[in-house]
């Protein structure tokens, strides 16, 4: 490292002055990224990676201001500098990426005035040239028939299209460090993979650093040269990504390693660390980590380590300390974890299926009025959401479902629960049928044995009802009487996921996010459910906090005998916890198997894509194939395999027959190319 | 472009078409019509053959295609009190009123918008303060009182201005105008403040919150960090998106300035259709009743009309389909 970094950050401290009192968000906090290079910046939420980078290019949110430190790019010092000259700086020396794509842009002018507004701020060129230049951009970030997409709104792009328009805008004055704050967070896996490949091409050809701020560590593995793990405010760990990855050092960043779901290994349990982040308001003294960490001793709530060299990286971590011999480190990947070498249920896994759902289909009318359809001439507008789909889950396994957004998979949980009904097909539960809203009115006790978990356990808790009140609604009137009444029962309830019955008397914003997933989860149990669909349930959480979740249903799968429908976007999440899964795409379910040899034998070019795009630690350094296309639109769907258009075997019956579901060693599969044998067989990566 | 007007357009006829159904009401369901038109002594026989001549012996559906019909070639009958045509009353006094109103709204808007502006992009001065506080007065009095307090202070107090009537006008063809003479302009200065005052702290308000929201949004802070400077971002950005929903709730006060005029007609005297309600409704003067309502509508229904298609203007999302998908 013979040049000088590129951005130097010292002892950055960043404060929120409120009502109560200063805030300390960032706490000395130092860093440095060098010309060229990709910085990872990680952590869960709270832990002010995000702060770090508005700090940077000086646009924190009021009243956040720099109360400390300073903040030096290219040679010159820009935390104190006045608001024209940072403005100068930002987007001219210092782009930015933000998370969601659809946000990001302006809706009411065409990509092309935008970008040209920001090529014209920071370049000396003529509107003429500046359009030039944008239609360069376009073409560059890989937006198709870029010269006449450039005249068109946000609006008309999709969620990936508009990734790159944003990638563009940012790279538009060739900056020579980009601030990408979570740049596919939003984005599906397939589309993840093709915003992350394109962004480090575009980075390395235009010489550009990155500051890549994510929670995933997924995204860092693949992307970042260097890794900072950021905890509370403070960075705790930072060095060559696989050394961060494979050979973590501190306690948090082994916790965070192990917690996360890998495709590559098959545990039971994750590690789990329990707590959460402290809020901004109650930071410990000391090491902030110390009140979860498993090997704090004296020293570490008394005195604040700071960042010391441990190897190539360095660690702020007193277990490192040279006076330090009365702890050693534990070593990575805690042995917490164990291999899962029996089936989660003990009782006998009869083949009968509890839930069976045949011919599946749930079609939503999003017509336009009457009288415009009439004046444009247009028919109706069908979203076939669900379209043909068979499902079985015995009782006692847990069915994974996967697939990217607007797949439906969301739309099958609903209406397997009752939340819709179903357009066409079959419902039935142990043997009841469930298939028409008079059916579930009849058999009302059978429909009580099936509850759900939601994705935000923040919307799906009335604010205004306390706990107690909240998990007490799905207690069955008939028993309310036994067993000590209500108030006993709930307090069994809250003590089943881990929390106190004292917790009752609370309202549910007193509580975290994990919290109150757990919340959500006692108000499912109340009901005495055997069958429990979630719907992304851990999504919205933090890794640490997921594994939580992901345990806690583990547990109680056991305990209880339960039998889960798993719904989630997120293949790692899904392959952790199912006993069998299916891989959804439009409305079908195109392939599903037992765990193991949906990922290790994937036959349907879909599921093999998605294998492939999927970041996961597991992959650190190697190489991804791309993926094409994106996932059409539900209301009209290609002809034949509604995947043809991006499969790579596609012949002309893909493109007008839809393949039917066929078993091949132990494998469902509807997918021609299959059918036929002519599909090269799988190398796992 | 051509189907989204139409649509527009045939909704309006709907709306009309109900509003003239409640107006003709008016004239089978409050009082008799024949009681109106003829003396106390009439005899039944001449009463039964008036009402034959007049045709309201035919079924409603018939008479109600007899009304809408004379309606849409301007013309509604003849008033009860006055006994001349409704439609050159109104035409003699729809001026008065609708130069109060625009004025009005231009007093609205050209007040209202800069400063919801301003007080959006400097919450923490204390001009901003001080118009936040200031426009509470505009929320909380009731308009007869503020133009009570108006005559009161510059009629009674100072004698600046004249506290009733339209002054002097000159006639240009069929309208009257007030705006060329001195007396006229005085005139019009106290009713037009007093209209446009609750309005326009509504409007700033409005401006004021939408434009906050905006500020916040994820674009504006993008194309902060892309150097775009502060004026770009406020006005190239972050107004127009702050006007799209403004626009709406702008264009329905517009027509409630003209529909509540009557107030203010009545404490300044003012000689408008409002007044001429008031009027109306003491001397159950039906023709004029119901014309009145429909007048009111079809501003309402026109001003819809035209926000509308402002709308289709300013916002690419209802006028470029979504297009190809890449």
């Amino acid at each position: 490292m013979a040049k000088a970094p590129l951005l130097e950050v010292r002892n950055l401290r960043v404060e929120f002055p409120t009502r109560h009192g200063t805030l300390v968000a960032i706490d000395d906090l130092s860093l440095h990224i060098d010309p060229g290079e990709v910085l990872g910046v990680v952590g869960e939420s709270g832990a002010g990676k995000s702060m770090t980078g508005a700090a940077i290019i000086g646009l924190l949110e009021p009243p956040g201001k720099i109360a400390g430190g300073e903040i030096v790019f290219d040679g010159q010092r820009i935390d104190n500098l006045p608001d024209a000259d940072i403005r100068r700086i930002r987007g001219r020396h210092i782009g930015a990426i933000f998370q969601d794509p659809l946000t990001s842009l302006n809706p009411l002018h065409t990509v092309g005035r935008q970008i040209t507004d920001t090529i014209v701020a920071h370049l000396p060129l003529t509107a003429r040239q500046a359009r030039t230049r944008a239609l360069e951009l376009l073409r560059e970030v890989g937006i198709p028939a870029a010269a006449e997409r450039i005249d068109h709104y946000p609006h008309q792009f999709s969620g990936g299209m508009r990734q790159r328009v944003v990638i563009a805008l940012a790279l538009c004055a060739d900056p020579k460090l980009i601030i990408a704050d979570e740049p596919t967070t939003a984005l599906d896996v397939s589309i993840q993979a093709q915003i992350i490949v394109l962004l480090k091409r575009l980075c390395s050809q235009h010489g550009s650093a990155i500051m890549l701020i994510t929670h995933d560590m997924g995204v860092i593995s693949e992307t970042a040269d260097r890794v900072a793990v950021m905890y509370a405010g403070r960075i705790g760990e930072i060095g060559p990504v696989s050394d961060v990855i494979h050979s973590a050092r501190l306690p948090y960043t082994i916790g965070l390693m192990g917690s996360i779901p890998s495709i590559g290994e098959e545990v039971e349990r994750l590690v789990q660390i329990d707590g959460s982040m402290p809020r901004l308001n109650e930071t410990p003294p000391g090491c902030r980590y110390h009140p979860r960490c498993p090997q704090a001793f004296d020293r570490c709530s008394v005195e604040r380590p700071e960042l010391i060299a441990v190897g190539s990286s360095r660690v702020a971590c007193w277990l490192y300390d040279d006076s330090n011999q009365a702890q050693t480190p534990l070593p990575v990947r805690a042995a917490a974890k164990t291999n899962r070498d029996s089936p989660r249920i003990n009782g006998t896994a009869s083949a009968k299926p509890l839930i069976e759902a045949e011919g599946l289909k749930q079609y939503f009318d999003v017509s336009p009025p009457l009288l415009t359809r009439i004046l444009e001439r247009t028919g109706r507008r069908i979203v076939q959401a669900v379209d043909g789909l068979d499902i079985s889950i015995v009782r006692g396994e847990t069915f994974g479902l996967v697939g990217e957004s607007g797949c439906g998979k969301s739309t099958v949980a609903r209406t397997i629960v009752g939340l819709f009904d179903a357009t066409a097909g079959t419902i039935s539960y142990d043997g009841a049928s469930l298939s028409t809203r008079e059916e579930r009115a009849r058999n009302q006790s059978v429909q009580h044995k099936m509850q759900m978990i939601f994705q935000d356990p923040q919307a799906s808790l009335n604010p205004r009802w306390r706990v107690s009140e909240i998990v007490a609604e799905s207690i069955p009137r008939s028993r309310r009487a036994a067993n000590g009444g209500v108030s006993a029962r709930v307090g069994e309830l809250l003590r089943q996921v881990g929390m106190s019955p004292l917790d009752g008397d609370k309202y549910p914003h007193e509580f975290s996010g994990g919290q109150r997933q757990r919340i959500s989860i006692a108000r499912a149990l109340g009901g005495e459910p055997e069958f429990l669909v979630c719907d992304e349930p851990t999504s919205a959480l933090d890794v640490s906090v997921q594994a939580q979740i992901l345990n806690l249903m583990v547990d109680l799968q056991r305990s209880l005998g339960l039998t889960y429908l798993f719904i989630s976007h997120d293949l790692a999440v899904v392959h952790h916890i199912s006993t069998k899964v299916g891989v959804m795409y439009l409305g079908r379910i195109v392939e599903w198997s037992a765990t193991h040899r949906l990922f290790t034998h994937p036959l349907h070019p879909y599921t093999r894509m998605l294998l492939d795009a999927v970041p996961d630690i597991s992959k650190t350094g190697t190489q991804r194939t791309q993926v094409e296309g994106e996932v059409p639109s539900p209301i009209d769907p290609p002809s034949g395999c509604a995947f043809h258009p991006r499969c790579p075997f596609a012949n002309d019956r893909c493109r007008t027959e839809t393949p039917k579901s066929i078993m091949v060693e132990g494998t469902s599969i509807a997918c021609h190319a299959v059918e036929e044998a002519r599909l090269p067989s799988w190398k796992a990566a | 472009m051509i189907s989204y007007i139409l649509a527009r357009v045939l909704q309006s006829l709907v709306v009309m078409l109900c509003v003239a159904a409640i107006s003709f009401s008016l004239f089978t369901y409050v009082g008799d019509p024949i009681a109106n038109l003829v003396g106390i002594q009439s005899s039944d026989e001449k009463r039964e053959e008036l009402r034959e001549s007049l045709g309201l012996n035919d079924p409603a559906p018939v008479q109600f295609v007899r009304f809408v019909g004379r309606a849409v070639q301007l013309e509604f009958g003849i008033s009860y009190q006055q006994k001349r045509k409704v439609a050159s009353i109104i035409a003699e006094r729809l001026p008065a009123t609708l130069e109060l109103s625009i004025l009005s709204a231009l007093i609205a808007l050209g007040i209202g918008i800069p400063a919801g502006i301003f007080t959006a992009l400097n919450r923490e001065s204390w001009f901003s303060h001080l118009i936040l506080s200031g426009s509470l007065v505009g929320v909380s009095l009731p308009t007869f009182l503020i133009g009570i307090l108006l005559i009161f202070i510059f009629s009674v107090q100072f004698q600046l201005l004249p506290s009733f009537g339209r002054g002097e006008v000159v006639q240009l063809g069929f309208w009257s105008t007030g705006l060329l003479t001195a007396s006229g302009l005085k005139a019009l200065i106290m009713p037009a403040i007093t209209l446009a005052l609750f309005q326009m702290t509504l409007i700033m308000r409005l401006v004021r919150s939408e434009m906050l929201e905006v500020l916040r949004a994820d674009y504006i802070k993008f194309a902060r960090a892309r150097g775009l400077s502060n004026r770009t971002v406020h006005f190239g950005y972050a107004l127009m998106n702050t006007l799209v929903p403004v626009i709406t709730i702008t264009g329905l006060q517009l027509g409630s300035i003209i529909a509540f005029a009557i107030i203010t007609e009545t404490v300044f005297q003012w000689p408008g259709v409002g007044l001429m309600f008031i009027q109306a409704i003491n001397e159950v003067d039906i023709p004029v009743m119901s014309t009145y309502l429909l007048l009111i509508a079809s501003f309402f229904v026109i001003i819809n009309l035209v926000v509308d298609l402002l709308y289709y203007f300013v916002d690419p999302r209802l006028r470029v389909g979504r297009g190809v998908r890449a």
